[in-house]
């Protein structure tokens, strides 16, 4: 298993090389040599122009469960109130639901969850609603077993959830324990009607290297995408379906974990994870107190505020706000950065919203590389100006 | 206290470029480094062992190379370090890493605590934490920014959701990600970087291991990479350029134009 290289084909060109994100492969002795670690992803193949190099198949070491049918959405909610990704999920589940010819379903495990229905008028065929008082802080252990045991019953072929923090603490779990393949924080999500399976992209390395990875001989193929990549139907309140209610079966479940307490971080308005427009601030803020100023911008367009990571090391914004790899990645319609340079984890965050403007003193900075619009200029000026115009 | 540590070796990635020429990584001059999160993990393991005794053994699954980010946690107070490397272990997607590293922690033996960084820089996924607990059926908890109380067979730590804190108890022996804010990693004092030198480092092989080769690496692995591709990015911003309120001026027209205002 791995890669062959035609020794009588290859002319030494180095593209193989040169094309490897992993960098496994190497010039030794006039020949090309791999190095370990190659996962096979056939990036030097696409580049190799005389055909020198072979692809050898995985041989599945499990027989694949063909009878798996149907697309489902884990439903999260927090209490009981249904997160917006679950609608974005369920508004693209039900296009890879529709291409494959099969039922879209919204599992939703909690306690007294509102607006239930509103699952079905977005686009669900069916919700498998489990409600129990012991779900209602989401304590991770239930909702662990609580999904697998749907799962085994009802075996599904493709399961997606949130990549939150609680999607991407408990979903692995899920994951593990089926033995099957779980792939983080996606962007994209399309079907490979041939073979049928999801083709799932993602970014890795920080977002500099976009990877597409299937699951192809396990059930389900499970993934974790990113809020907000996916937009949100608008419901349709003819459309028909069932809730089914499902028991929640605590015996031989033990929650290990126990919640005491939860203190909430209320200097946030507006969630940044939710919100259309986000003004976000960095280094070049100079000092915590000037915040304010952005906040006040946010106000008028109704925007969240983020911050880079080096403002939030600083103490002048709490982490809640962070964007970026090691805080919270956004895709909103609209992100003003304000005094951001855009090291590479910060870019990582917020390279997919829809329309990116920069402000910044510096006109090398790498954040002009993202942006859509870009202002070279004070931020001290700019955003006072800003404020005019928008409230004038 | 017992701790075990999970590092990985990862390359330094803000040193990441691409070549706009060929589209590719540059690699060159790029640093192998411990996976910032997994220093966080180590710092912390250190200190719970200076305050409660015991043992912190730190592993990692690598390539024979990945024996310098086992040295450097040497440098920085762990007392044990263990190398699982084979080739057999090479390509491996998260579960087949978490099935590696739990069985050489099987092996280890009785320990209180696996502590490991919350993702990795690189592949960035944070699944192989949540795998392991699973794999060797221990309570798991997220995103930690502070051990609140920690002694035999219990622990209460406060972790990092989207709205805000949560304080958590569970029982021993557990294993826990930590985030940044935990602490600051100490740097190796002169005595450390002596002990680092002369480490040894234990390596594992799949056969020290005794697993089974289907269970591990590339063909351990359920998801397959079918297609690498480099992201669009714009290239060049539209710059608005003239005096603050010109620029604002043409800014507010361009996003009332697109409706984003």
């Amino acid at each position: 298993m791995g890669i062959k290289i035609d020794q009588k084909k290859c002319t030494m060109c180095g593209n193989c090389v040169a094309a490897c994100p992993f960098g496994v492969l190497d010039v030794a002795d006039d020949k090309i040599i791999v190095k370990d670690g190659c996962v096979v992803c056939g990036a030097c193949k696409d580049a190799c122009a005389y055909e020198a190099i072979i692809l050898e198949e995985v041989q599945p070491a499990a027989k694949v469960d063909a009878n798996a049918r149907g697309v489902w959405v884990f439903v999260e909610q927090r209490k009981g109130a249904i997160k917006n990704v679950a609608y974005e999920l369920i508004a693209r589940g039900r296009e890879l639901a529709d291409t494959l010819k099969t039922e879209l379903c919204a599992v939703c495990l909690g306690h007294n969850v509102n607006e239930v229905e509103s699952l079905i008028t977005h686009g669900a065929d069916k919700v498998y609603l489990v409600d129990s008082p012991d779900l209602a802080d989401n304590q991770e252990d239930y909702l662990t077993h609580g999904l697998l045991n749907l799962i085994k019953e009802r075996k599904p072929e493709i399961v997606l959830a949130g990549a939150t923090a609680l999607g991407r603490s408990f979903f692995p779990r899920v994951a593990a324990i089926l033995n099957t393949g779980l792939t983080a924080d996606c962007t994209g999500l399309d079907i490979d009607t041939k073979k049928r399976l999801l083709l799932q992209t993602r970014p890795t390395f920080g977002g500099n290297i976009m990877a597409t990875i299937l699951c192809p001989n396990k059930r389900p193929q499970m993934s974790t995408v990113r809020p907000r990549v996916f937009k949100k139907s608008d419901p349709n309140p003819s459309r028909k379906g069932d809730i089914i209610k499902v028991d929640f079966k605590k015996a031989g479940v033990t929650a290990r974990t126990k919640l005491l307490n939860f203190m909430e971080d209320i200097t946030e308005k507006v969630k940044i994870e939710d919100a259309d427009i986000i003004i976000s601030g960095g280094r070049g803020l100079g000092k915590a107190d000037n915040f304010k100023l952005l906040q006040e911008l946010a106000d008028c367009l109704g925007a969240a505020l983020g911050s880079s990571r080096a403002a939030v090391d600083e103490g002048w914004i709490p982490y809640s706000h962070q964007v970026g790899q090691t805080g919270k990645t956004v895709c909103p319609k609209l992100y003003i950065a304000c005094g951001i340079s855009g090291a590479i984890q910060h870019l990582a965050g917020m390279q997919t919203s829809d329309c990116i403007v920069a402000i910044n003193d510096n006109p090398d900075a790498p954040i002009f590389q993202v942006a859509h619009y870009g202002i070279v200029g004070d931020l001290f000026q700019v955003v006072p100006e800003m404020i005019k115009k928008l409230k004038g | 206290m017992n701790i075990v540590v999970c590092i990985k070796q990862v390359p330094g990635t803000t040193e990441v470029k691409i070549d706009p020429e060929t589209n590719t990584l540059i690699r060159q001059g790029i640093e192998n480094i411990i996976n910032p999160f997994d220093t966080y993990a180590i710092e912390e393991a250190v200190r719970l062992k200076e305050k409660h005794g015991g043992k912190v053994t730190v592993l990692t699954m690598g390539p024979p190379q990945a024996d310098a980010a086992l040295k450097e946690a040497v440098s920085v107070g762990a007392d044990e370090v263990i190398l699982l490397s084979d080739r057999a272990f090479a390509g491996a997607d998260t579960w087949a890493t978490a099935n590696t590293l739990a069985k050489a922690i099987q092996k280890i033996g009785a320990f209180d605590l696996i502590i490991t960084g919350r993702q990795t820089i690189d592949g960035d996924t944070g699944q192989v934490g949540p795998e392991m607990s699973e794999m060797l059926n221990i309570p798991f908890i997220a995103y930690v920014s502070q051990i609140e109380e920690i002694k035999e067979g219990y622990l209460r730590v406060s972790r990092m959701i989207e709205e805000g804190h949560e304080v958590l108890e569970t029982t021993l022996p557990a294993i826990i990600t930590v985030a940044k804010e935990i602490n600051i990693p100490r740097l190796p004092s002169l005595r450390g970087m002596m002990k680092s030198k002369s480490a040894a480092v234990t390596t594992w092989s799949i056969k020290e291991l005794g697993v089974n080769d289907k269970e591990v690496g590339l063909a351990g692995s359920s998801t397959q990479v079918v297609k690498i591709f480099f992201p669009q990015r714009v290239s060049q911003a539209e710059v608005l350029t003239g005096e603050p309120a010109e620029q604002v001026e043409k800014l507010i027209g361009k996003l009332k134009e697109a409706k984003l205002i």
